[in-house]
């Protein structure tokens, strides 16, 4: 056929000349063909070196499993023995397991550091001044944003999953057999998958196509890569999240509900989130007496969902659940077997790009903290000594996008007071939060001046921030400053990508 | 107040000090661990020596681990290994204002 004849040829887009014949049919069955024509290659190097990486570009993680992770050592150590170096390793977040990262990072195989957060012996090296360039803390949704705006570029992402098939249709479980790991939500991987220039899978359960339900669709997946072990089954996931029995914690959670309870934001329709960690978790089993008490339901929760807010999904009392992360196993279950217990990723979740991110759809949120001074600015990511021991999560984007931010904190850890003139690190401005519950009575943000007066005719012990920060140093003394020296190891970024705080080397 | 015995006092739970005194020593000789060093170490240690010299204790070899306990919990447990260590019963509890 003579193309030439019709008009404006050229300037019709993706047009690539006349017909010459199509490819030759391909008659084996769709089971044989999954076994010769797939996206499987033979071993993790291969894998790598068929992505073109080389020296100077930006690999990328999640952390979905947790303190069981084996992929990121795994895949460190082989691009170590390949000689490539001068990486940038952006994992949405890093962990105890991480450890051996140290020695890559002295070897020069890995030169930058993008994470959400930093435990444990890394973080210490880290603390110590062990990398030139600064590390770079982002919220969840500051990472996305930085993702999705392109400002910041993954080459090649290596995303661990328990299931996938042949061509790289990849989830959090696996629904074919009951064997093997299993993480939940794979929110965080999702972005990484759809931006990367390239995208390997690594999996220790390879099923039949299609892995539906899946988490990564096969679209954004380049190579498939099969390993005996992905993870310590132990370390990604335990059966149900303890529901703490520590009398402190309870006290403040059964405070925390109260002032949920009476905040004006507990109505028939309400959304929620309650972050990690045992106080806001326990914040779910008084709220739920609340709830049924009233006859009161949910229309959703977001997170960072446990086992808790499954129980009270399945009792009707939670509508649907927006899940990032699942914290636990019976949360990973209810992904896999309730209709809505719904996927998403870190865009969705807490992108401020993202006009709808769900984030913004949250009536109230209930947030852990390691310190909050009397500005009510927050610190999750260094201690008390200044040492790295923390990640930013959600913290900053959920307080700023729920209409009311509740942190909980115990007024002082053994000797360590929870509110102190200036946080170590601020991590959430003090303005995008609204109350302060401890075991020892609730601080209002003074913007919040109509919230004060009701929760104080609620009869509820409201106090001056000030003056919760003097009864926990009447009690603990005052903590000596950290002694730092000069060197920057760490920038802060806030959930826009401005530079909110910096953390310095700590003196050794 | 003299020592003439190992003694221990306290645990090394979370938020608890453990305090074992010894006899000898040129003074009090102390050693301590802590989890709160470098914020409370100063602290701590101001605490552990006037409680010895407030029960007249001159000579002694200390060695405190410290979790993170309040002044009140050190005072205590340096005062019940202080009077293990001496051999006493006739404990003294008022506090001084």
């Amino acid at each position: 056929m003579d193309i030439g004849c019709i008009p404006h040829i050229d300037e019709i887009s993706a047009q690539h000349g006349p017909f010459c014949g199509g490819a030759e049919k391909r008659t084996h069955s769709f089971f044989e063909r999954m076994r010769y024509d797939n996206k499987i290659v033979h071993s993790l190097r291969e894998a790598i070196e068929k992505t073109g990486l080389r020296d100077g570009m930006a690999i990328s993680f999640h952390h979905h499993f947790r303190n069981g992770d084996y992929i990121v050592n795994m895949v460190l150590e082989e691009i170590a023995r390949m000689g490539i170096k001068n990486l940038t390793l952006a994992a949405s977040s890093l962990t105890t397991i991480h450890a051996p990262l140290i020695g890559h990072i002295q070897n020069g195989v890995i030169t930058h550091i993008e994470t959400s957060g930093l435990r444990g012996r890394l973080a210490e090296a880290v603390s110590g001044g062990l990398m030139d360039f600064p590390v770079v803390f982002r919220s969840h949704g500051g990472r996305a944003a930085a993702i999705e705006s392109r400002e910041f570029h993954i080459d090649v992402a290596f995303l661990g999953a328990p299931s996938c098939d042949p061509y790289g249709n990849a989830n959090g479980y696996n629904r074919d057999e009951e064997s093997g790991s299993c993480c939940g939500s794979m929110g965080y991987a999702k972005l990484d998958a759809l931006y990367a220039d390239k995208t390997v899978i690594i999996t220790d359960h390879i099923v039949r196509f299609p892995n539906a339900p899946f988490g990564i669709p096969e679209s954004n997946v380049d190579y498939v890569v099969q390993v005996d072990s992905i993870g310590d089954p132990g370390g990604i996931m335990s059966g149900a999240t303890r529901f703490t029995t520590n009398p402190k914690e309870l006290l403040i959670a059964k405070m925390a509900a109260e002032v949920i309870e009476q905040s004006g934001y507990f109505y028939d329709g309400f959304s929620m989130q309650m972050g990690s960690g045992g106080a806001s978790l326990a914040t779910a089993r008084f709220l739920r007496e609340k709830m049924l008490q009233k006859k009161l339901t949910a229309r959703f929760a977001l997170g960072g969902i446990t086992g808790q807010i499954v129980e009270m999904h399945e009792e009707g009392l939670i509508e649907k659940i927006l899940d990032v992360q699942s914290f636990d196993l019976t949360a990973a279950n209810s992904l896999k077997n309730n209709r809505f217990h719904q996927q998403i990723d870190a865009s969705f979740y807490a992108s401020y790009l993202n006009h709808g991110a769900a984030v913004n759809q949250l009536d109230f949120v209930v947030l852990s903290a390691l310190e909050v001074d009397t500005d009510f600015n927050v610190n999750v990511l260094t201690g008390s000594d200044g040492v790295i021991r923390g990640a930013i999560g959600g913290h900053p984007d959920t307080a700023a996008g729920a209409a009311l931010s509740i942190i909980v904190a115990p007024l002082m850890r053994g000797r360590i007071p929870s509110i102190v003139r200036h946080v170590n690190t601020v991590v959430t401005p003090g303005d995008t939060v609204d109350v302060m519950v401890t075991d020892q009575g609730v601080a209002v943000h003074p913007r919040r001046a109509e919230l004060k007066a009701r929760l104080l005719s609620a009869g509820l012990p409201v106090y001056d921030i000030e003056k919760l920060r003097e009864r926990a140093e009447r009690i603990v003394g005052a903590p000596e400053p950290i002694r730092y020296v000069d060197k920057i190891v760490g920038v802060v970024m806030y959930r826009d990508n401005t530079v909110i705080d910096v953390i310095r080397q700590v003196q050794g | 107040m003299q020592i003439v015995q190992p003694a221990v006092a306290g645990t090394m739970e979370s938020s608890d000090i453990m305090i074992r005194i010894e006899p000898g020593g040129a003074g009090v000789e102390l050693s301590l661990e802590s989890s709160v060093l470098s914020q409370f170490g100063k602290q701590i240690e101001s605490v552990i020596r006037g409680s010895l010299a407030e029960l007249g204790v001159e000579s002694a070899r200390v060695t405190a681990v410290d979790k993170g306990a309040l002044d009140c919990t050190v005072r205590a447990r340096v005062m019940t290994a202080a009077y293990r260590g001496a051999g006493q019963e006739n404990h003294s509890w008022e506090v001084k204002v």
